[in-house]
């Protein structure tokens, strides 16, 4: 079947792919700027079509473990919400990871800290990619910087999550959540009825029961199960890991941007490329596992690297870490939901990079 | 094994009138000597047993002394966080409609920090059944003050006491969900004597019959003791809980269905 | 009418000695061990077992289901 076209909204875009992908269940709480996914399944009723339940929970807590509820059953289940509301997530979050449940969680982010603001930033890269709640554990983080990203990693968010048996969190921010941008869509895909065997869906005679639980009191237990984690973390970094190139191959001077950053600095590197300036832009799409590994070698032939993002410098820490001490590495970023410009980004790197 | 003396004719398969349910594993229960969550989990695993949903059954752990109930009941398990065994339930029963669903949380779990779940859980009338033990005090963390510590009650953290006028009351939860729409049988219950767990059991059949039909939440508060907390012996605790908690929470029926209540 | 005769068998080593048992027993079948089980409890046992009229209560309200009961008429 041929794929659809359609004008939309991130956010809108997020809720019909999540239909169309087969989902389950998606359980939500309002939040700006992500209230339209929730809002866009509520008008969708896709329960009268897929079978997919939607509900408005009472709160982000409560939202997410209900999703903690349908991935224990093996179902295709989601949540998304907006910066403080991913933090109340958190501790539902880390029993995930802990359980080992595959669920999409979106963060399409705000401005903090606290109540912050409703306009986009990036300031949750450390909360998404370094865990977030308590205890030893990642995320697989996809950062999309298009509508079209948003509807295609919803599917490829629940495939990830699934092969791993591990959370996947969609890391965007409030400007691609509201932009509207054509998008083609997958044709709908049925729920599946696949009743997984690790899954709490009733003891039949013919298996032991299943327990789905983060507990394990002996501290053996627990460090053995705490080595599987990082053994799926190392392999996850090891097969995973996915970003884009911009003009890459004679840079001399690198941007590395996530998201809609990235979508600026594109635009900052014709700008500077207009001026005679070999710049070219490394995108992470997946954050963690970050592109490390390309970095580092992209780094041997670059004289300085400029990390963008809107923060106060959270992904240069990664970079860096890639980096080592071969190439300066510097952050810039507006914050509090102030959206770089690329004019602005030019500027920074010729003062602090080129002209340092 | 101890065998009474003289009446081996007796302790014939052909004679057995009560042993352990088959729905219960082999694992020694967690619980101190004579506390009612041992109760409660055998009469629960037997109603499972006795109507045959095994294999239906998907059950929800809390956070506190009955953490590992999923080590003792012989059906499909999930561990919750703490408080949030309702909003796990939901999801479990919307996701598989034709499921048995039920929670089994204490009264820390369910009347403070999981408050909001329990309310909106039954609010939203979600077709599960919430069993909710309550023995007036944090029993896993070693006897704190629980939100249904009695007025006057010794705890770790009300040392001389229940102060209600700076440490609050005692929260009735079961008659709050009673109030609610979505909720459709609401009952207290005690298991400290054999005809409380006759009736208890009762209840809880009750219960499934009920999910059947769904109606809305069916909501079992057992008033319980802790020995260990109230720090008594078990028969001591079981005493001052009839003349002291019962008076608080009285046992019986709070809501019972409209088509039952007319007959 | 029939007489009922009951027995009961105590899952020593499992008992918790909590006692709950023998004051639920309505004819003094019931008593405490003198010696303990290995975790160190003074388990239950059919101390006057032909007082046993197999009626379950014991087995009832065991919190950790360690009472088996048989019962017959005679």
């Amino acid at each position: 079947m041929k794929k659809e076209l359609r004008l939309m909204k991130g956010n809108e875009a997020i809720a019909e792919a999540a239909i169309r992908a087969g989902t389950d269940g998606y359980f939500g709480y309002p939040i700006t700027p992500q209230s339209e996914i929730l809002e866009y399944l509520m008008e969708a009723n896709p329960y009268e079509t897929t079978g997919m339940v939607v509900l408005q929970a009472e709160s982000e807590v409560a939202a997410i473990n209900m999703v903690y509820g349908g991935a224990a059953c093996g179902k295709k289940v989601m949540t998304s919400s907006s910066s403080p509301g991913i933090s109340l997530k958190q501790e539902g979050i880390s029993y995930i990871a802990g359980a080992e449940l595959p669920c999409l969680i979106v963060n399409v982010a705000r401005g903090g800290p606290g109540l912050g603001t409703i306009q986009p930033a990036q300031s949750d890269y450390f909360q998404s990619v370094k865990g977030g709640g308590h205890g030893d554990y990642h995320l697989i983080v996809l950062a999309p910087a298009s509508v079209q990203e948003m509807a295609d990693f919803v599917e490829l968010g629940f495939d990830l999550a699934f092969k791993y048996r591990n959370p996947v969190l969609i890391l965007s921010d409030g400007a691609i959540g509201q932009m509207m941008e054509k998008v083609y869509l997958n044709p709908p895909k049925p729920r599946s009825s696949e009743i997984l065997e690790w899954a709490t869906t009733g003891k039949p005679t013919t298996r032991e029961r299943n327990i789905i639980t983060s507990l394990d009191l002996d501290p053996n237990g627990q460090e053995n199960f705490n080595l599987k984690l990082q053994a799926k973390y190392e392999n996850i970094r090891k097969n995973e890991v996915r970003y884009e190139e911009f003009q890459c191959d004679d840079a001399q001077y690198l941007l590395v941007a996530y998201g809609t950053s990235a979508r600026v600095c594109q635009k900052s590197v014709q700008i500077a490329r207009e001026q005679g300036l070999k710049v070219g832009l490394l995108r992470p799409i997946t954050l963690f596992p970050f592109p490390s590994e390309r970095i580092s070698e992209l780094s041997d032939r670059v004289r300085g690297i400029l990390s963008v993002e809107m923060s106060a410098g959270q992904m240069v820490e990664d970079v860096q870490l890639s980096v080592g001490c071969k190439v300066p590495v510097k952050h810039f970023g507006r914050m509090g939901g102030i959206v770089t410009t690329p004019d602005e980004v030019v500027d920074f790197l010729k003062l602090n990079i080129i002209g340092g | 094994m101890i065998e009474a003396t003289g009446i081996k004719n007796i302790i014939k398969p052909e004679n057995l009138v009560y042993k352990k349910s088959s729905v219960m594993t082999d694992n020694v229960l967690s619980y101190c000597p004579g506390c009612g969550h041992g109760t409660a989990n055998r009469i629960l695993a037997e109603v499972i047993e006795e109507m045959g949903i095994q294999s239906k059954t998907i059950g929800v752990s809390p956070v506190g002394c009955s953490v590992l109930l999923y080590n003792f009941l012989d059906v499909d398990m999930q561990e919750a966080a703490h408080g949030r065994a309702p909003a796990v339930a939901t999801a479990i029963k919307r996701l598989i409609p034709d499921s048995f669903v039920f929670t089994y949380q204490g009264d820390g779990d369910l009347a403070a920090i999981g408050t909001a779940e329990t309310i909106h859980a039954c609010n939203r009338g979600e077709n599960i059944l919430i069993i909710f033990v309550n023995n007036g005090i944090y029993g896993m963390t070693g006897g704190q003050m629980a939100p249904t510590t009695l007025p006057g009650m010794k705890s770790s953290t009300s040392p001389a006491g229940r102060d209600v006028k700076t440490m609050g009351n005692p929260l009735k939860m079961t008659e709050i969900v009673a109030t609610l729409p979505g909720t459709y049988y609401v009952t207290r219950q005690s298991v400290h004597t054999p005809a409380n767990v006759r009736k208890t059991k009762k209840a809880i059949r009750k219960a499934v019959e009920y999910q059947k039909l769904d109606r809305g939440t069916c909501f079992i508060e057992i008033v319980s003791n802790c020995n260990s907390g109230w720090k008594m012996t078990p028969v001591q605790a079981n005493k001052w809980m009839e003349e002291t908690m019962f008076p608080y929470y009285p046992l019986g029926d709070i809501k019972v269905p409209v088509e039952e209540s007319v007959k | 009418m029939a007489k009922m005769r009951g027995s009961i068998v105590v899952d020593a080593e499992r008992c918790k000695g909590c006692e709950v048992c023998r004051v639920s027993c309505p004819t003094g079948t019931i008593g405490m061990a003198k010696e303990v089980n290995h975790k160190g409890y003074y388990f239950a046992y059919p101390e006057n077992p032909d007082l046993c009229i197999g009626c379950a209560n014991c087995a009832m309200v065991c919190p950790d289901g360690v009472i088996t009961v048989y019962k017959t008429k005679i």
